[in-house]
């Protein structure tokens, strides 16, 4: 209980993913929704640093890097989507885009 | 002990603050709380030894992607609440608490850097010169730059693509 291992990360690393989850499921707002696909991301970053510094190898964290690279990207291409979504129907709930379902 | 109680105390308040994320009900208090978990989360990753990435996490994330984040609950709401046009003077404290407590931050994260740098030591393939006990940053760099040379520079075309596609996007007309 007292000391802490890889494992105790990896329940860290599970609730804040489950936590991610639920709001993308429970969420109706499209903002919130990509908060929480963050929260996912950083659970995943925390797993990668915990096992990197236990197997005292540097290749998890080039892998944290990488990841965050890609939500930069995912942020900026998401909220440019969110933007013109919402200059042309007005409505940032995700009940309401409903345009490409079929 | 010591670090049995900062884990257990940094996990009650990373969970806690997530929590909160995804049940606030303005976007903006949402946002708030997430550069608050992004900022403990960097001090886990100090804790476990990785420096940089907690400087990349402070850097980018609670100050790149969540500013995004409120410029676009920004842009996009339209109905304010009335109670939020509140004193500014109150506010301009605030931030500046904030703030220093960023400073704070990335100053513990330097000093962390200095004390302990044997956490994580070289890769396996690493040259002789640089297997004895160095900065994480100089470690990391050496091996993004040598072994992972053709996936960072991957990463930088991607992070260009999606520079573009923000801006088509953000045309009027489209």
């Amino acid at each position: 209980m007292l000391e802490i291992t890889p494992l105790h990360y990896s329940m860290l690393s599970a609730g804040l993913f489950m936590i991610g989850v639920i709001g993308v499921l429970v969420r109706r707002n499209i903002i919130i929704i990509f908060m929480s696909i963050e929260l996912i991301l950083n659970a995943v970053n925390i797993n990668l640093i915990a096992y990197s510094s236990q197997v005292e190898n540097l290749i998890g964290q080039v892998f944290v890097v990488f990841v965050i690279a890609v939500a930069a990207a995912e942020a900026a291409v998401g909220l440019g989507i969110i933007i013109a979504f919402y200059r042309n129907k007005e409505t940032i709930n995700i009940d309401e885009m409903s345009l490409m379902r079929w | 002990m010591l670090e049995a109680v900062v884990f257990y105390t940094l996990a009650t308040f990373i969970l806690g603050l997530g929590i909160l994320v995804i049940t606030a009900r303005t976007p903006v208090h949402s946002v708030l709380f997430l550069v608050l978990n992004f900022l403990l989360v960097a001090v886990l990753y100090v804790t476990l030894g990785a420096q940089f990435v907690a400087v990349i996490q402070v850097l980018v994330y609670a100050g790149g992607i969540v500013v995004l984040y409120l410029f676009v609950v920004m842009l996009v709401s339209l109905k304010r609440a009335p109670e939020e046009h509140g004193d500014n003077r109150r506010l301009n404290v605030l931030g500046a608490l904030l703030g220093g407590a960023v400073l704070a931050e990335l100053i513990a994260i330097i000093f962390a850097s200095r004390r302990n740098n044997t956490v994580v030591n070289s890769t396996s393939d690493m040259p002789a010169s640089l297997s004895d006990p160095m900065l994480n940053t100089e470690q990391l760099g050496w091996v993004l730059y040598t072994e992972y040379l053709i996936p960072f520079e991957l990463a930088s075309m991607l992070l260009l693509v999606a520079m573009i596609g923000a801006i088509v996007l953000a045309k009027k007309n489209i």
